[in-house]
């Protein structure tokens, strides 16, 4: 069982957000990025896949932010293959240029099931993963959270989630693209050393992509919410304002 | 009845022995006595399903294994009564333990997500909330008084306070520090915090079994502490003042670390003349398990109070290197859920309890972990109203008129 | 390409999503604006009767197969495009949910349509079509021109008024010109899994107090439960609550978890990113207390604090209970 990752990196909320001087990105250099929340789920169930049923993890990204740390982590935690994509020139990183890269890499082997994050806090322009699907003529299902691979090793049983706690069980007839939305567990933790272990030992493969030639979306205006705006915001110290709380409640005759 | 005073199991220089590869240890492990006050002093022993003793038999009969699978790494508290009366100086909770975290680690077996989190922010962010560096001197603009950043006044200072993770961060404990600012500048004392630069100075990590990741924060950490001069390094969290007096040194961190209660002990002759409020209270003083038994500040703590005027110290019925934790050792506060399942009293409700029975109306505390946990216990045991939970750092500066 | 709106109805259980009627309202007066019709494409087995709801549209395109009866992302992919094929529309609008954005990427890219997601506005003026999309956890708003071509936007649900879309009306019903045989499809439908019975039915609670990141561990959950229970209401959560397994699913508020509408919702830390405000932006009253002043949830929010939920808890706790003590004594 050959299995693709897709990983991808985007800007760490906490570390804030600001927009640059035309209006129309983010300031990179405001910016930290950190492993899409979703894509480290896609990497747990690839790993117990492979652990349930044995064959190889490869995980791919783009040179963005901390990627190679992501990529050694990675590994650490049992992926076989790391790759890392480099292009000439600047690439945007909207879902659709990102789709193409990734199929053209992927194009490179040969992969019985393809596992990337269902969406990332960047998204713009769709899923990744369906993107992806779409490109390469391969079944997609979005919004799964788990992956059964059926003994003959041909198809594999998902669990697409729906509204209000419900969820499709869908045999798939590999190879495939999923959107992972979460793993069957939380993603395994990398003790530091161990992460520094493998830092030393293993290699991330560069690999060269070309530059697709795809028509944006064009962002005209980039924006941030007013602070506070729409909410009536309350103030003083926190018995005043447990008070003023308490108060709205009782004036609505929801307590008291 | 307090047990005598113990020395502290001495930390050794080498940081190999510090955390040791479960096989050597087991070399200084096998001179252990199976005499059991390890299990004896143990607040968690009934709950586990291998105590102290019987973890070291087994790990002795190659039976490590088993410990690693069962309850047992996760229950312990690091209250380090166990290593420090050993009468072989085992260093129980302080490598044995780890030891068994590390492996559930290496093993790729799943962690409690609250404490997994706590890891992975600590190693993005150096703190376990996930909070920006850049966030962590806010609680100094309200302090009322000057708070100086070290790198921004670009001098020497007398004394570099390291405010650590809690106190920056936690509501509680940010007015403490608040509080100290006032205290320090009440004292003339020329000190400066490192602000956006300040990292989680290690201990939690260690206790959890991330040997890389505590090792990772002293490196940064030393690293940043040589950029400036500073006669002393001032502290106000034991966790991380302990591993910055003992463990430091061996990584070539040496600095003069001290703890406030000590710091302010010091300076009682020039603190004494500022304390004019009257008190009028009785006062019960909890020692924290690294103030007390880990680095043995039993008397400092005791001289503030009682410098407090019209202040009435009373013992709880285990005091000083008897004293029970209130049971936040550094990992446990992210394994709450976990030992909340298992225990039928919360350590911190039995503390509470004892503190009760003394009869004091105060609770004096030195550890950011315990306000807002024996806070809590107040409201669970029914003492609200009765008891009041302080930290000496609020009580001197109610004193001074600094509140 | 005509100046046509066409909305992809979605349907679960054999009901309309709420979400189909928000897109026919909006789509109808977007297709107003620019010259055009709304349309919609209807999917599924035994739909036909859907059509009379779909009152709002001019125009039903159907196709009611028995391979249609489940959601099959590929198999309706193949379908929506023969729709689009005959329908040429300016804009596709689509929810942003599980069946929807499987779409929206799976056409954008068989057909090179551009696509947009997370759309929370939406307008039409002097032929140009404007999106907003809400992204990074809901911190920025992108506004969009769309170009002048067939368009795919996912709408975030609940962003649109339900209402506008549940007009009365008889829209000419066409069958959908397909193949005797559709295409292979490579995915088949086995069950539906039931959500497990849970202890509390949170969409019938008056009053939710819903926690998320922002009480740091779960530890705090029982605090936040005192409260919800002296209220006479009950404890819910945002997805990283339930991830962090402070909270079972059942418990979830957001898009794969529940849609509550309560007299007070009390979003005690929780940012407030689309997946969970869609999820209860339609409540009464909307309390939040975050220590982001820029979070989100504010901007749903009708009353909003910036302090830190663990601070105000207990003090809510202790007030409420005086009132009770008050009001009795």
């Amino acid at each position: 069982m050959n299995i693709a990752v897709l990983a991808k990196q985007v800007p760490d909320l906490v570390e804030g957000l600001e927009i640059d001087a035309s209006g129309k990105a983010l300031d990179p250099d405001s910016l930290r990025y950190i492993l899409s929340e979703t894509d480290d789920h896609a990497l747990e169930e690839a790993l117990l896949i492979k652990e349930r049923v044995g064959g190889r993890v490869e995980v791919f990204s783009l040179e963005v932010g901390e990627v190679r740390e992501a990529l050694y982590a990675a590994l650490a935690k049992g992926a076989d293959r790391a790759v890392l994509a480099q292009t000439e020139g600047e690439v945007r990183l909207d879902n659709h240029t990102l789709a193409r890269i990734f199929a053209d890499l992927l194009g490179r082997g040969s992969y019985d099931l393809v596992l990337t994050g269902v969406r990332a806090i960047d998204d713009l322009d769709g899923s990744l993963g369906g993107l992806l699907a779409g490109y390469l003529g391969l079944p997609y299902v979005g919004l799964v959270r788990k992956v059964e691979i059926a003994s003959d090793s041909a198809t594999a049983i998902v669990e697409k989630e729906y509204p209000g706690s419900y969820a499709a069980e869908l045999e798939v007839r590999l190879p495939a693209v999923l959107g992972i939305q979460a793993a069957e567990q939380p993603p395994r933790y990398v003790p530091v050393s161990r992460l520094r272990q493998v830092m030393k030992t293993a290699k991330v493969e560069v690999q060269d992509a070309s530059l697709p030639e795809v028509l944006p979306v064009a962002v005209e205006r980039l924006s941030q919410p007013e602070e506070g705006a729409g909410a009536a915001m309350l103030s003083g110290n926190p018995e005043e304002i447990a008070r003023q709380i308490v108060d709205l409640l009782s004036e609505r005759r929801l307590v008291g | 009845m307090t047990m005598g005073t113990f020395e502290a199991a001495p930390i050794p220089e080498k940081p190999g022995v510090l955390f040791p590869e479960i096989a050597s240890a087991e070399d200084k492990f096998r001179t252990c006595l199976q005499c059991g006050v390890c299990t004896g002093g143990c607040p968690m022993g009934e709950v586990m399903d291998f105590a102290p003793r019987q973890a070291v038999k087994m790990l002795l009969d190659g039976r490590f294994g088993e410990v690693v699978e069962s309850n047992t790494p996760w229950l312990c508290i690091a209250c380090h009564t166990c290593a420090t009366r050993c009468p072989r100086q085992l260093l129980i909770s302080d490598s044995l333990f780890p030891a068994l975290r590390a492996a559930v680690m290496a093993a790729g077996k799943p962690l409690d997500q609250d404490l997994q989190k706590a890891l992975q922010n600590t190693y993005l962010y150096g703190n376990p909330m996930g909070e920006s560096p850049r966030k962590r001197a806010e609680w100094a603009k309200t302090a009322g008084v000057p708070v100086p950043i070290v790198s921004q006044i670009k001098r020497p200072v007398d004394v570099l306070w390291i405010v650590e993770c809690y106190p920056s961060f936690e509501p509680r404990n940010q007015e403490i520090s608040r509080k100290l600012a006032r205290i320090l500048n009440a004292l003339g004392v020329d000190f400066a915090i490192l602000g956006h630069e300040e990292r989680c100075m290690g201990d939690c990590e260690w206790l959890a079994g991330e040997r890389g990741l505590f090792e990772m924060l002293i490196e940064r950490n030393i690293e940043i502490l040589s950029k400036y001069r500073f006669k002393q390094i001032l502290m106000t969290d034991p966790h991380s003042y302990r591993t910055l007096r003992n463990v430091y040194p061996a990584l070539g961190g040496r600095f003069v670390v001290k703890h406030v209660v000590q710091f302010l002990a010091e300076r009682l002759s020039q603190l004494k003349p500022l304390l004019k409020k009257q008190m009028d209270v009785t006062v019960t003083y909890h020692d924290s398990c690294c103030l007390g038994r880990k680095t043995g500040h039993y008397d400092e703590p005791r001289a503030l109070l009682q410098a407090l005027p019209g202040v009435k110290l009373v013992e709880m019925i285990q005091n000083r290197e008897s004293s029970l934790c209130c049971g936040g050792g550094a990992t446990t506060i992210y394994l709450d859920r976990f030992i909340q399942d298992r225990v039928k009293d919360r350590l911190a409700d039995r503390r509470v309890e004892q503190a009760a029975a003394t009869k004091a109306e105060i609770l004096a505390v030195a550890c950011p972990f315990e306000p807002s946990r024996f806070e809590d216990a107040v409201k669970v045991t029914g003492q609200e109203g009765k008891l009041l939970v302080q930290d000496i750092l609020e009580l001197l500066a109610e004193s001074m008129g600094l509140a | 390409m005509s100046q046509d709106v066409l909305v992809v109805a979605e349907h679960f259980r054999g009901r309309l999503n709420d979400v189909t009627f928000e897109l026919l309202g909006k789509g109808r007066e977007i297709a107003q604006a620019l010259g055009g019709k709304l349309a919609v494409a209807l999917l599924g087995h035994e739909v036909r009767s859907m059509a009379s709801e779909l009152g709002a549209a001019h125009l039903v395109y159907v196709a009611d197969r028995a391979e249609l009866r489940e959601f099959i992302p590929d198999r309706y992919g193949a379908v929506v495009q023969i729709a689009l094929k005959e329908a040429a529309p300016r804009l596709v609008l689509l929810g942003s949910t599980s069946m929807g954005l499987d779409l929206l990427s799976l056409l954008s890219a068989r057909g090179g349509l551009p696509c947009l997601d997370n759309c929370t506005r939406l307008d039409a003026r002097d032929g140009r079509v404007m999106v907003t999309s809400q992204i990074y956890g809901g911190k920025i708003f992108a506004e969009v021109v769309l170009p002048d071509q067939t368009t795919l936007v996912a709408v975030v649900p609940g962003t649109f008024a339900r209402e506008a879309g549940q007009i009365a009306g008889a829209p000419e019903v066409r069958e959908l010109a397909l193949p005797t045989l559709l295409p292979e499809a490579r995915t088949t439908f086995r069950k539906l899994i039931e959500p497990p019975p849970g202890d509390v039915d949170i969409t019938k609670a008056p009053i939710l107090v819903a926690v998320g990141r922002g009480i740091q561990n779960g530890e705090n959950v029982p605090q936040a439960q005192e409260l919800a229970e002296l209220l006479g209401g009950a404890v819910c959560g945002s997805r990283p609550a339930i991830d962090q397994g402070w909270l079972p699913k059942t418990r979830q508020v957001g898009k794969s978890g529940m849609t509550v509408r309560p007299k007070l919702y009390l979003a005690l830390g929780i940012s407030g990113a689309p997946e969970h405000v869609e999820g209860m932006k339609q409540s009464e009253m909307i309390v939040a207390v975050n220590t982001d002043p820029k979070a989100p949830v504010f901007g749903v929010a009708h009353y909003g604090v910036v302090a830190d939920a663990l601070d105000l808890i207990p003090l809510l706790t202790e007030e409420v209970r005086r009132r009770a003590l008050e009001k009795a004594g």
